[in-house]
């Protein structure tokens, strides 16, 4: 089975191609937002290294968030495009899913899996390993890093946090005692661990359509904020 | 290891009457897609307007935006392939709004078209959204002759245009503050009229009087650039100092009042260039009063007045497959590296050379 990823939902971009052998080819650049520019040249760049053209592939699976949206959504357009045309389902894989997965070959721990969101928050949950891969304990939500610390401390278990979301919030989780922050860890997602969980979903058949495709946002649009908060509405 | 890639091979691609073009547009509020053959033959064209989705906010919001183009892609896409028959591999390539337009929003259409020219191994055209408003009077009367001035009005942009031929433009001119398009919004939103302003106040200026309000024409003898903010400010003056005049009757003086600005200019520039017709384009284009007017005033002066439907005037793709089909056919493909660029602009001369 081959399967591209794509990963455009956090500040780098990544793309890897790879099969029941492993990743044939894989290429990630911190783009500076340049996701867009990035892309389509990198999916052409794995391919002709790992000797594939786009006709062979048998899934696509693309990070659809919670991320980045513009960037997400440059990752879910060139996806759902790609798989359409060449008639092949999509993989979606979840950003934290993908965070937590680098954890699944050393801890026995749960784990918590958090990216910075900005404005004071972050996108975060919990994972408990297992049977070879992460299962989620939590479902992925945004709020203040003290709701995650809250969660974490009434828990009272050995908790191993990973991601950007610990590293710029660490001051909310200092006080807890049985958690530790994997410094030493990727902070982001990476496109090698996207793969393989995607490769995973994919023998599980849990793909979809490319029409049926949804990005992951967690939080609506400003103005929608604004606009139910009006007063009289 | 070789990293020559189809988009240098295909550069020799011949683009003729029987090239197919897919467009994607996203620039500001429509999804849109469309196929059209040899650069004029429209075989399908979609659009999916957001106008209802913006409307309760009084204008478009980008992440809003955003996100109903990345719903109404697919969709809109696969429909503008099903509705012409023709089997996907017969698109030959593929074309989307680089800019100018919201960043975000340009960017689904953007990455879109070049997953699909990957996928089918097909050339990417990106196409500058205000080069396409030039082609879309063209497509609808094929008949037009050059040169040709080219009035551009929209919620973002004011712009007379020489078009002299295919990808040779001079723009003459252009508003130093507010569109058109942006003047009646926000007069239409001051009076309450509604949302989008353009229809809101057309309409109300049926039932009004358009000697009512004598209100100032900025710049009517100067030059071929234009000014609407101090009309705006005119209007909201005149309400405040006459609280009981008629909405009706200030929207259609303050949409004359506009309409002679633009029908005076443009007549003016066709005159200077030895122009053999006047093209009207932008969502303003569709306004009822300017389309009168400039019929009128410019058969007054011998010239072929192009009005375009509706559909042409505002956002679709087949202007966007139409330009695509000549920047191809000039230039090559556009490099899968390109980016969006929202303030991409049309050249001041561009005397036959590329528009990037
Ligand atoms: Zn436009």
């Amino acid at each position: 089975m081959l399967i591209l990823g794509i990963e455009t939902a956090v500040e780098h971009v990544g793309v890897a191609l790879g099969d029941h052998r492993g990743t044939l080819a894989t290429a990630t650049v911190n783009s500076d937002r340049r996701h867009a520019e990035s892309l389509a040249p990198m999916i052409e760049f794995v391919c002709a290294h790992a000797g594939m053209t786009l006709r062979q592939l048998d899934a696509v699976a693309v990070d659809v968030g919670p991320g980045l949206f513009t960037g997400l959504r440059v990752g879910i357009a060139a996806a759902q495009s790609l798989a359409w045309a060449l008639d092949i389902p999509v993989v979606p894989m979840c950003s934290l899913d993908v965070l937590a997965q680098q954890a699944a070959r050393t801890e026995d721990d749960v784990v918590a899996a958090a990216l910075d969101a900005r404005r004071g928050e972050m996108y975060w949950a919990v994972y408990k390993p297992g049977d070879g891969r992460m299962m989620r304990l939590t479902e992925p939500v945004v709020t203040p890093p003290d709701d995650c610390a809250i969660h974490l401390a009434e828990r009272d278990q050995y908790v191993t946090c990973v991601g950007s979301g610990f590293v710029r919030h660490h001051d909310s989780f200092e006080a807890l005692t049985r958690t530790t922050m994997r410094a030493d860890q990727a902070t982001w997602p990476s496109i090698d661990d996207l793969l393989v969980l995607a490769g995973q979903q994919a023998a599980r058949e849990e793909w979809v359509e490319a029409h049926m495709l949804e990005p992951l946002y967690l939080r609506v649009p400003d103005a929608e904020i604004n606009w139910a908060t009006r007063e009289g509405r | 290891m070789s990293t020559t890639s189809f988009t240098s091979a295909t550069s020799a691609l011949n683009v003729d009457e029987s090239t197919v073009v897919l467009a994607i547009e996203t620039s500001c509020d429509e999804t849109a897609a469309a196929v059209v053959m040899g650069g004029n033959d429209v075989l399908s064209s979609v659009v999916s307007s957001q106008i209802d989705i913006h409307a309760k906010f009084g204008g478009v919001v980008p992440e809003v935006a955003s996100r109903a183009h990345l719903q109404n892609l697919l969709p809109v896409v696969s429909s503008a392939i099903e509705e012409t028959g023709i089997q996907p591999e017969r698109v030959d390539a593929v074309a989307a709004t680089v800019g100018p337009g919201l960043i975000g929003a340009l960017l689904v259409g953007v990455s879109a078209a070049k997953s699909l020219a990957l996928a089918w191994q097909k050339p990417f055209i990106g196409v500058n959204h205000m080069e396409a408003h030039l082609y879309a009077g063209l497509l609808d009367d094929p008949t037009l002759e050059f040169p040709l001035i080219v009035l551009l009005v929209s919620g973002g942009h004011t712009m007379l245009v020489d078009m002299q031929d295919h990808g040779r433009y001079r723009v003459l001119g252009h508003t130093i503050d507010d569109a058109a398009g942006e003047a009646f919004d926000k007069v239409a939103r001051y009076l309450d009229l509604g949302y989008p302003g353009g229809p809101a106040i057309d309409k109300a200026s049926a039932r009004g009087d358009a000697e009512a309000v004598d209100f100032p024409r900025a710049m009517l003898h100067d030059g071929l650039n234009f000014s609407f903010s101090g009309l705006k400010t005119a209007v909201i003056n005149h309400v405040k100092k006459n609280p009981d005049v008629s909405n009706d009757d200030v929207a259609a003086s303050f949409q004359a009042a506009v309409v002679d600005v633009l029908v005076a200019k443009t007549v003016r520039a066709a005159q200077q260039t030895n122009a053999k017709g006047i093209v009207l384009g932008g969502g303003v284009a569709a306004n009822s009063r300017l389309r009168e007017h400039m019929s009128t005033f410019g058969a007054e002066q011998g010239l072929r007045v192009a009005l375009p439907s509706r559909a042409m005037c505002t956002d679709n793709a087949a202007m966007i497959a139409a330009a695509g089909w000549h920047r191809l056919r000039s230039d090559g493909p556009t490099s899968l590296a390109a980016g969006a660029y929202p303030n991409l602009r049309l050249p001041i001369d561009s005397s036959g050379a590329s528009s990037k």
